[in-house]
């Protein structure tokens, strides 16, 4: 076990808490920085969809892990921005502020629906952002001098300095350097009072109020972010989609984004990146069980999202910390080899905690 | 003339939701989990009554009642198995977790019996009731009075009977249920025996109305609206929600472009959670502290 014997207050707030996590998290910096060189085009681009992912998800892990407030429309969001980039990039204006742009677009919209639907809880929250997704998806099938409709448009090429970073390994590291970005961004986001603020909402409304925090303001801070993040996603997502079509963002995309943040675990962000490779994994997955299953099981229409449902309702039941909760009881297993005791996270039996007065 | 006739389809369509949504409400009430699933268990109870009447031939009410009783049971093999480990634990695990549900659901739903668009047999199709000027079809009408017997049935279950009434208290107070003698756990069972038979009758109802397809269960969310609208946690505003963004989506489908009247429905909705989020019947009210 190790045991980190703290001698400053900084290092309550390090990144990193100690030489091992330097350490391995180094070499997996080092690795994704030269996966170009001994990755094919196919892997590369399969790659950057999981940084692309990883940007929604660290948006909505903000969301739905650390201030616990669930959307059901944060494909909306990627929309939002995937459009507003395209349209931006369009206009001429250069990649790195045309995606800030799309973020900020996108964090707005977030703000918008955030501030009225804020003072609901829990399933109305949840409903209001489904309406408001469906909302966008008609806006967007019918707004056709911006988002050229159900035809879908082109996405202009991104373009820096004479550079094409839409393709390949320059795209690679565009998507690498933004998910670094935002990562450290929401990192000291959590480091930060709003942050701190978020996680106690979570955890009880009534005590964070009576702390001081104001409910409303961190709320819609929160669902901003959360939508910004999303939005500049999107914003990446425009370029490696290539051509935006409304059909690309559909409620199963926000199921999606939300299945990822739950089977990752939510409220950390390792889950996040576990969650994101899942999700990217899956289908081609289930793809290549087509080919081999029989006829009768692998051709069986929405499989896909079907097995989504499936994995969905299996985590929640046996696994509600993800697969990083499910690794952190691994890492502990060893830790305390011959010591593990199984009830050490057992799950207490609770009766149901009544939100109502009647 | 014009403007009752589109008022009576409305209507009609608004019985639907209405139905989907008393489904809602009657599982949020008892167990406080919303189901969103129940869409889907509607199209299941339209799947089976397709079965049970036009491939296994039986005639319409026992096909019927044969969907009806079979829901109900699916309805706790449900609840037993997927929502039971569920309780206590915190309101958006069980959401996502009946969202998971209504997918599967609509993939067992394509893999058993196709994606292609099936037509329930019924008596009702291709008949039409002429009451003073205006014309109703048959399977319209049927929605309208099988709604109305519906709530009267609940009416009286909730107020007259035991069962009714115990079902009340688990909803009122868990624990306060359990320490009077009420077996919590098997009243839960029941009110999902009854949530998905109640989905299995709007799913017939429905059938000759709209085609018979996997996704038809996305009906749900909009009656999700008509919930809320209605004030979510109220059976009498259920139906009237219902009712409400049923004839509203009418009306606009007639006089808005598409692509507005395509989201009369949530807009509704919004409006309504901006305005009165207890919504209409305010039934429920939010802790204060």
């Amino acid at each position: 076990m190790r045991f980190i014997l703290k001698t400053r207050y900084q290092q309550d707030i390090d990144v990193f808490k100690h030489n091992g996590q330097r350490f391995w998290f180094g070499l997996l910096a080092m690795v994704v920085v030269v996966a170009p060189l001994f990755l094919d085009t196919f892997y590369l681009g399969e790659l950057s969809l999981v940084y692309i992912y990883s940007i929604a998800g660290i948006g909505l892990m903000l969301l739905v892990g650390h201030t616990g407030l669930v959307s059901l429309g944060h494909a909306a969001f990627l929309a939002i921005g995937a459009y507003a980039h395209s349209w931006f990039i369009g206009k001429g204006i250069p990649l790195p502020i045309s995606m800030l742009l799309a973020g900020l677009i996108s964090a707005s919209a977030g703000a918008m629906v955030g501030r009225p639907t804020l003072r609901m809880t829990g399933i109305y929250l949840a409903i209001a952002t489904l309406a408001f997704a469906h909302i966008v998806e008609q806006i967007i099938a019918h707004w056709e001098s911006v988002t050229g409709g159900f035809r879908g448009q082109v996405v202009p090429d991104a373009m820096l300095m004479g550079l094409d970073l839409g393709h390949g390994a320059p795209f690679y590291y565009l998507c690498l350097v933004t998910v670094l970005l935002c990562l450290l961004a929401a990192l000291n986001l959590l480091r930060s009072p709003t942050g701190r603020s978020m996680v106690a909402i979570r955890d009880s409304e009534i005590s964070a109020q009576s702390m001081g925090i104001n409910l409303a303001r961190t709320k819609t801070v929160a669902f901003a972010v959360s939508a910004g993040f999303t939005g500049i996603a999107g914003a990446l997502f425009a370029h490696k989609l290539g051509y935006l079509a409304p059909d690309a963002f559909t409620m199963l995309t926000s199921i999606q984004l939300l299945l990822m943040v739950v089977v990752g675990g939510l409220g950390s962000m390792h889950g996040v990146f576990y969650g994101a490779i899942f999700i990217v994994v899956l289908p081609q997955f289930i793809a290549i069980m087509r080919d081999t299953l029989p006829a009768a099981i692998g051709q069986i229409p929405g499989l896909e999202p079907g097995l989504f449902g499936l994995i969905l309702v299996l985590f929640l039941i046996f696994e509600p910390l993800g697969v990083y909760g499910r690794w952190l009881k691994i890492k502990q297993f060893f830790d305390e080899f011959p010591l593990y005791r199984k009830a050490t996270h057992k799950r207490q039996k609770s009766y149901l905690r009544t939100e109502r007065l009647r | 003339m014009e403007v009752l006739q589109i008022l009576i389809s409305g209507v009609s369509q608004g019985c639907v939701y209405g139905l989907i949504a008393m489904g809602f409400v009657l599982i949020y009430k008892a167990t406080e989990m919303v189901n969103f699933a129940q869409g889907e268990l509607m199209m299941l109870g339209a799947y089976l009554a397709y079965t049970f009447i036009n491939i296994l031939g039986m005639s319409y009410i026992p096909g019927f009642m044969a969907t009806v009783i079979s829901m109900a049971i699916i309805g706790v093999i449900i609840e037993r198995g997927v929502l039971r480990p569920m309780i206590g634990e915190p309101p958006f695990a069980v959401l996502m977790i009946t969202i998971g549900l209504g997918f599967i659901l609509r993939a067992l739903a394509g893999a058993v019996w196709g994606t292609e668009t099936k037509t329930l047999s019924n008596p009702f199709t291709g008949s039409v009731a002429r009451i003073f000027d205006l014309s109703i079809g048959y399977e319209n009408l049927a929605i309208i009075i099988g709604t109305l017997i519906l709530c009267g049935t609940f009416y009286v279950f909730f107020r007259f009977t035991r069962l009714g009434i115990a079902m009340q208290a688990a909803s009122q107070n868990q624990l306060a249920a359990y320490y009077v003698g009420i077996p919590v756990k098997r009243i839960y069972s029941l009110v999902w025996a009854l949530s998905a038979s109640l989905a299995a009758v709007a799913g017939v109802l429905v059938a000759p109305v709209s085609l018979l397809e996997p996704v038809m269960g996305f009906i749900g969310i909009k009656a999700f609206c008509a919930a809320i609208v209605g004030g979510f946690g109220s059976l009498p505003g259920a139906i009237l929600g219902g009712l409400i963004v049923g004839v509203a989506e009418q009306f606009a489908n007639l006089y808005l472009p598409p692509g507005i009247a395509a989201t009369t429905a949530y807009v509704m909705l919004l409006v309504m959670l901006l305005v009165r989020p207890q919504g209409l019947f305010a039934s429920i009210q939010q802790k204060k502290v």
